[in-house]
């Protein structure tokens, strides 16, 4: 048999990018003189941000507004306090279940909300918890609902992975599954004939269910206002994205979808490159991929370290060169926006804002018994009762 | 006690190649002229100014003669001209379907609102669960119901419990899912099977199957308007043979709801679907034997009052109206095209041997497709013909 390994192909060897993308927080430049802190400023975005598969880049050179910043700051800080308070509240086994925190991938969900409008819509599956809060929810409403509790913004019945506002169409436990309700909300939204976009989310991980791409099929076929978005942070649970997918450029697995890869880790790439994604699909192009590259400090869940298939060092180093909110606090910094104190103090308020809130949670009710039946089926046509586990539980509408 | 269970297998002379009349083309639960349709029990005329008053107003009303297709279709052009948010999709909807329910609504309505969709049935159902919770009434086709398990995820996991787990914010009441099921007499492994009891558990969705024209009219018009998400269940062999004179006005039939056709004291018949005519042939035969069957049905038997249910909405299912006929008449027989074990049949005779258990007088017998997957040629074999359902009906009044 030694022949046979003589006749073995050579492996394929890997072929690195032409250009592999940036994933840097802080390389925005300056291209203006500030003068007027009330007036919009040019930067130029870093040529590497982005990748493009069939479509153009997003314009480099954009405006952006000391006001902006520092409001995109303060979500970020808020977003990560609350996280950080759900890691908490979990550890001292206040949080039961399943929790999934999306820290280090603020740039996201922060640059996704200040890049689209109200009256568009978003859906995800698994990190939604700062979706939730920029889609018009509240920090409170989200730990309540982690808390099981009746101020829950699913009145304790849905948990982490089931949050929902008016315009964002929640968290889905089953990953994958929110791809194809994605492209049925915005089918509605071109029959209606309104000018909003979809954003529908899945990671790396999902992205290899079948189901994703039966949506992709869908909504090129029908050119629908979607945008698919990839948020690759290199690990779907605990396997990496080399490991689960053939094709680890997810922007460009919609066959004839144009795709984008961004970096998901600088605010300014991120919500330009919303923007250009929002427009491209409402502009009647069809839907497009988007692919942010991020990365997630905390594990898969709380119950994974996440520390058994990376290394420390990777994610610590990580954290010390590409975290999302210092780049942009160094940005404000650099760019003579706001001093060191005034960022402290935001993060000082952010942090004060999340307590308050976690307490009000804390404090909410456990759901009555009486709410264990309700929503099953519309008021009115349930079923003349329904099964608890013992006679004196059946329930009687 | 032994002939009559050997019955279906035994040397016995097999019946007429076109089955024993009645058969569906001459069933009398087929209501056919216009009287008799228009005083369907349970009609709600949805124009009407007083509910309850039904069977008054059959005056003015007309009918027309279709079979269950062109019901369907009726329904869904019903829907799609008072409803602007209506759209229907499915694999070939635009086409008509491959059972011709949809013929010519894209002409009539626009190919926006009736369009094909690939074969992605995981998909067409996500899909239709998004559109629903913008508040659109989505009817969404899978062209077969075996096909519906591709879409098991979506239905159980998403539509289910959209409302739910939203705590009520969202909902998805305007989803329907309309698909094709039960045998067809030469359909195979994925053309014949009936998936409604691997959906029993999912509290959040009701699982409608209609018996006729007129039945499905009026109960897919109350399933689409329902405020909750519905499979709709429609037996594909009657798509052609159940005609009836259906009214044309817009009515439905309430859903939960299961219809006595047949009343009777002493053993109760449940069924749904397609096996409802083969419960009434067997009835027919139990009191007029024909010749190959006069030795084996005892005369005691033959003048027994069987009263027939047709269970119409299998989740959630009528537990009164079945609860209050065995408590009457002592016996129970299940009849399912599913096969027994785990079936719908299984729920019911579970529920009724605690809620009847000391009225019984047999236990409950199921008469269903056996445990095994629904193979070509041996199809006739494995559904529960009216052989079978009378040897369960003889064996359960001479327990």
């Amino acid at each position: 048999m030694a022949s046979l390994a003589r006749l073995r192909l050579p492996l394929a060897r890997r072929i690195p990018f032409a250009r592999a993308i940036q994933t840097s927080a802080d390389v925005t430049q300056l291209a203006d003189n500030i003068t007027d802190h009330s007036k919009p400023f040019s930067v130029k975005i870093h040529e590497e941000s982005y990748r493009a598969y069939n479509c153009d880049l997003p314009s480099l050179d954009v405006q952006v507004s000391k006001d902006e910043l520092i409001h995109m700051y303060r979500d970020m800080q808020t977003m990560r306090r609350m996280e950080m308070a759900a890691d908490a509240l979990y550890k001292a086994k206040l949080i039961r279940g399943f929790c999934h925190l999306a820290i280090g991938q603020e740039a996201v969900s922060v640059g996704l909300e200040h890049g689209i409008t109200p009256e568009d819509r978003v859906i995800t599956a698994y990190r939604c918890h700062p979706f939730a809060v920029m889609r018009g929810g509240t920090i409170k409403g989200v730990i309540a609902e982690l808390l099981g509790r009746q101020a829950g913004m699913s009145n304790g019945k849905g948990g982490s992975m089931h949050i929902f506002t008016p315009s964002f169409f929640g968290g889905n436990g089953i990953v994958g599954a929110q791809v194809p309700v994605g492209a049925g909300i915005a089918f509605a939204q071109k029959y209606l004939g309104k000018k909003t976009a979809t954003f529908a989310l899945y990671g790396d991980g999902a992205s290899n269910q079948g189901q994703v791409f039966e949506a992709f099929n869908m909504a090129k076929l029908w050119d629908l206002p979607c945008v698919f978005v990839c948020e690759n942070n290199k690990y779907g649970m605990g396997t990496s994205a080399e490991r689960s997918s053939s094709n680890t450029e997810y922007f460009t697995r919609g066959d004839k979808i144009p795709g984008l890869q961004v970096n998901g880790m600088d605010i300014i790439a991120s919500r330009n490159a919303v923007q250009y994604a929002r427009k491209w699909v409402t502009e009647g192009n069809g839907p497009l991929l988007m692919e942010f590259v991020t990365y997630r400090y905390g594990g898969h869940s709380m119950s994974d370290p996440g520390t058994t298939y990376r290394t420390r060092e990777e994610v610590q180093r990580m954290r010390s060169t590409q975290d999302p909110i210092r780049g942009l606090q160094r940005y404000i910094e650099e760019w003579g926006l706001a001093t060191e104190q005034e960022l402290k103090q935001i993060d000082k308020d952010a942090k004060a804002e999340v307590d308050k809130a976690v307490e009000e949670a804390k404090a909410s009710p456990e759901p009555e018994l009486k709410d264990l039946w309700t929503d099953i089926y519309y008021k009115g046509t349930e079923p003349p009762f329904m099964r608890g586990r013992e006679r004196e539980e059946v329930h009687y509408y | 006690m032994q002939s009559f269970r050997r019955l279906a297998s035994s040397s016995e002379a097999p019946p007429p190649a076109d089955g024993h009349l009645p058969s569906v083309a001459t069933s009398k639960l087929l209501r056919q002229n216009r009287d008799q349709a228009l005083r369907t029990p349970g009609l709600r005329w949805t124009d009407e100014v007083e509910p309850g008053l039904a069977g008054n107003i059959v005056g003015g009303r007309e009918t027309r003669k279709m079979n269950t297709y062109q019901s369907v279709r009726d329904a869904l052009s019903t829907v799609l001209s008072k409803d602007d948010t209506a759209v229907v999709f499915g694999e070939d909807v635009a086409f008509g379907g491959v059972f011709r329910c949809t013929m010519g609504l894209s002409e009539e309505f626009g190919r926006d609102r009736i369009f094909n969709t690939p074969l992605t049935e995981q998909g067409i159902v996500g899909f239709g669960i998004g559109l629903a919770s913008m508040g659109h009434t989505a009817i969404a086709e899978i062209q077969f119901a075996d096909y519906v398990y591709p879409a098991f995820d979506q239905l159980v996991n998403e539509a289910a419990k959209y409302r739910y787990r939203a705590g009520g914010q969202f909902n998805i009441g305007g989803l329907t899912v309309r698909m094709p099921t039960m045998a067809v007499g030469h359909g195979g492994l994925y053309h014949s099977q009936s998936p409604e009891g691997y959906f029993m558990g999912a509290s959040g969705l009701k699982i409608v199957i209609p018996r006729s024209p007129i039945q499905c009219k009026g109960l897919l018009l109350a399933s689409i308007r329902d405020p909750n998400p519905v499979l709709f269940m429609e037996p594909k062999i009657l798509y052609r043979s159940a005609v009836e004179q259906v009214p044309i006005d817009d009515y439905t039939i309430d859903l939960g709801k299961a219809e006595t056709l047949i009343p009777g004291s002493d053993l109760t018949v449940l069924t749904w679907g397609t096996p409802v005519y083969h419960c009434e042939t067997a009835l027919h035969m139990l009191n007029t034997p024909p010749p190959g069957l006069a030795d084996v049905i005892p005369q005691s038997l033959r003048g027994a009052k069987i009263e027939l249910i047709d269970l119409r909405t299998i989740l959630p299912w009528d537990m009164q109206t079945v609860v209050e006929s065995v408590n009457r008449t002592g016996r129970l027989v299940i009849v399912h095209e599913a096969s027994v074990t785990a079936g719908v049949g299984a729920e019911i005779a579970a529920e009724v041997q605690k809620r009847c258990f000391l009225k019984l007088q047999a236990p409950v017998k199921r008469v269903g497709g056996w445990d095994v997957p629904a193979a070509l040629q041996y199809e006739k074999f494995n559904m529960p013909d009216t052989i079978r359902i009378l040897d369960g009906i003889l064996e359960t009044l001479s327990y």
